[in-house]
């Protein structure tokens, strides 16, 4: 226990904190969406993140040919390095999450009624990818070059506010107003709503299931894909085990907003990555991972249904 | 695919007389002490000793694959993380060992107690979540044990601990390195005290309860089933068979560490109860033995073992999501029958 650090620190904590919310927010979309149409825990969209991350390192090392000791970019070749790294990450990172759909739960969803069947399906492909690269990688980190000089913008109560930070917050919330708008004002962002009020009324009402469900698989992995580049953006390196260390910290902030429930997870993401840089301040770094684990079993205990509420359609009448 | 090995299985078990099945359950049992004896055959594992692979993984992995199959197959529970309890179990070797005087046969006891009190306490707050939500608080509980024993200095940290002292000579058996088939035989004993005692709940009022809880748990509910407690138990019992594999685990390998009791642990185990039928016990023993035997004899596959197993989990779901000795249909057989011959 130590106080002084988070009283001294509490300005920067406070950015970093931010920024590393928009990646859990964006994460838990994978989470949250699907669960909300499927009411099925997607445990392999921490995987997916686990791509999107090396795909994005893939994209800048072997499309634009940098290396660990690049120098940084500036003016437009930043813009359209970082673009195609961005864009890559998100498309890859959305095909495979449909792929996941395919393959791991589309032949469950008629067959079988046992909750169990294609939660231990999710679980054996999320298993599937993360020894599948940890075997490519001969379990290595991978470092990222660092494209994006790490300016500070300005100091704030003496926190620095970092380029890479501001990077993260401002396309975050160009990412969620979008995905907003397409969950509201569009024709298929209907179809989703429809599904997750009421599964079986709206088959019945002539929705395309398998496409709205691929709909949502994609859109989650597009979230997902977003957060892999803002992450490498940021912290620079990946490996086999990153997935499982942050999905379940994004699993938790869905359910601390309520799962299901997409303006609540923005408010469980932001809140989730304050509260682990505040008590890393606390506590000690090496505690970490475990912050996320104790607010979940808290959360569930205490409040199941989140704080926010559970279910898409309350957010939205 | 009409025939069912288990229905087939437990027809012919209820055909025959008392001395036909003593005959057949002594045969078996005398095969399997016999085992260690079939070490320099074509069974023969490349890297480790036959006799040790008996011990572990195997005889380890059917004991902790049992013990989660009244978790998972019995009740439909799902936890991911089993592996706490083998943990607890293991460090309650480990710190009492190498702290008092007690040697493991006395140990055994006060570490399958830490597991199944751990198992109370994580039981008595999760155990009201719904389904997928307890998959997610076992697994945080598993990383939870695991990342408090690899910051807590005073159990070793991440060096964990060393010389842990192996049990006694007992009866005339010595247990160190140069007799494996002394552990092989311990581990042999425990998995069929489990067995009996599982056999023994499951034609009785726990196993009725577990049955009904899995079928459909607000039904069960309804009936006048204490789901809660029953669940609880389930909870604690698996949590006793896990925390015994630990100690005997800590005891034979003289050293324990952190980075033993990972999240992969606990999927292998589940991997093992998927493959073989969840909630039969001899399609989990099978499932384990040879689902834990292979790595060891193909060295190609030892490097891959997740990767296999995890697609196994996907390939089972898909095709086969009872097993591949599926739980006996009690609707086929009819009520009485069958739960006099489960």
């Amino acid at each position: 226990m130590d106080l002084s650090i988070l009283v001294d620190q509490f300005a920067s904590l406070t950015f970093d904190g931010i920024s590393l919310g928009f990646i859990y927010v964006l994460i838990a979309l994978g989470y949250t969406m699907v669960y909300g149409v499927l009411r099925l825990i997607n445990f392999a969209n921490s995987e997916v993140f686990m791509i999107g991350t090396f795909t994005t390192i893939l994209v800048s090392t072997t499309l634009f040919n940098h290396t660990i000791s690049s120098n940084t970019l500036t003016g437009v070749k930043l813009y359209y390095t970082l673009a195609a790294m961005l864009v890559g990450s998100m498309i890859v990172s959305g095909l495979v999450s449909v792929l996941i759909e395919i393959v791991a739960y589309r032949r469950l969803r008629s067959r079988t009624t046992n909750r169990l069947t294609p939660l231990i399906s999710a679980i054996g492909i999320s298993i599937v990818m993360a020894e599948g690269i940890r075997i490519l990688t001969s379990s290595a980190p991978m470092g990222s070059p660092r494209l994006l000089e790490k300016t500070i913008l300005a100091t704030v109560w003496g926190g620095d506010i970092r380029l890479d930070n501001v990077l993260v917050i401002v396309s975050g919330i160009i990412l969620l107003v979008t995905l907003d708008l397409f969950v509201n004002k569009t024709r298929l962002g209907k179809g989703i709503r429809a599904v997750s009020m009421d599964y079986d009324t709206s088959r019945l009402m002539g929705i395309n299931l398998n496409k709205v469900i691929s709909t949502t698989f994609l859109v989650g992995g597009l979230g997902t894909g977003a957060a892999a580049f803002f992450y490498i953006t940021v912290y620079e390196v990946t490996r086999f085990s990153i997935g499982f260390e942050l999905g379940l910290a994004a699993f938790t902030a869905a359910v601390l907003g309520g799962i299901g429930n997409i303006r609540g997870a923005f408010a469980g993401g932001i809140a989730l990555g304050l509260i682990e840089m505040y008590s890393s301040a606390v506590f000690g770094t090496q505690w970490k991972s475990i912050t996320a684990f104790v607010i979940l079993v808290l959360v569930l205990l205490f409040k199941p249904s989140g704080v926010f509420g559970e279910s898409l359609q309350q957010a939205r009448v | 695919m009409n025939f069912n090995l288990r229905d087939a299985g437990a027809d012919f078990w209820a055909k025959a007389n008392k001395w036909q099945r003593y005959v057949i359950a002594l045969a078996v049992i005398a095969g399997l002490f016999a085992l260690p004896l079939l070490q320099n055959t074509f069974l023969n594992t490349p890297s480790t000793p036959f006799v040790s692979v008996l011990f572990f993984p195997m005889g380890i992995y059917v004991l902790m694959a049992l013990g989660l199959n009244v978790v998972v197959g019995k009740s439909g529970l799902l936890d991911l993380g089993y592996v706490a309890f083998y943990a607890v179990g293991a460090y309650a070797a480990g710190i009492l060992t190498t702290h008092t005087s007690l040697n493991i046969w006395e140990i055994l006891p006060i570490g399958i107690a830490a597991a199944m009190f751990s198992g109370l306490i994580l039981g008595a707050a999760v155990l009201r979540l719904r389904g997928d939500y307890l998959a997610i608080v076992t697994l945080g509980f598993g990383e939870i044990i695991r990342i408090t024993a690899l910051n807590s200095s005073s159990i070793g940290g991440a060096m964990g601990i060393t010389n842990i002292p192996n049990p006694p000579t007992t009866f005339g058996l010595k247990f160190d390195l140069d007799n494996p088939q002394n552990y092989y035989w311990t581990i042999l004993v425990m998995i069929i005290i489990t067995v009996l005692v599982i056999r023994g709940l499951a034609i009785r009022r726990p196993g009725r309860a577990w049955e009904s809880i899995r079928q459909d748990e607000d039904v069960a509910e309804l009936m006048g089933v204490n789901t809660y407690k029953y669940k609880l138990w389930a909870f604690v019992f698996g949590a006793a068979v896990g925390g015994s594999a630990g100690v005997l685990f800590a005891s034979k390998s003289m050293f324990i560490s952190p980075n033993i009791f990972t999240y992969n642990v606990s999927i292998l185990i589940l991997a093992f109860v998927v493959f073989g039928g969840m909630g039969n016990i001899w399609g989990v023993i099978a499932g384990a033995m040879i689902l834990s035997y292979v790595p060891e004899r193909i060295r190609f596959i030892s490097e891959a073992r997740y990767l296999i197993f995890g697609l196994l989990l996907v390939v089972m779901m898909n095709l086969r999501p009872d097993g591949m000795l599926p739980r006996k249909k009690r609707e086929k057989i009819g009520e009485v029958k069958g739960v006099q011959s489960e």
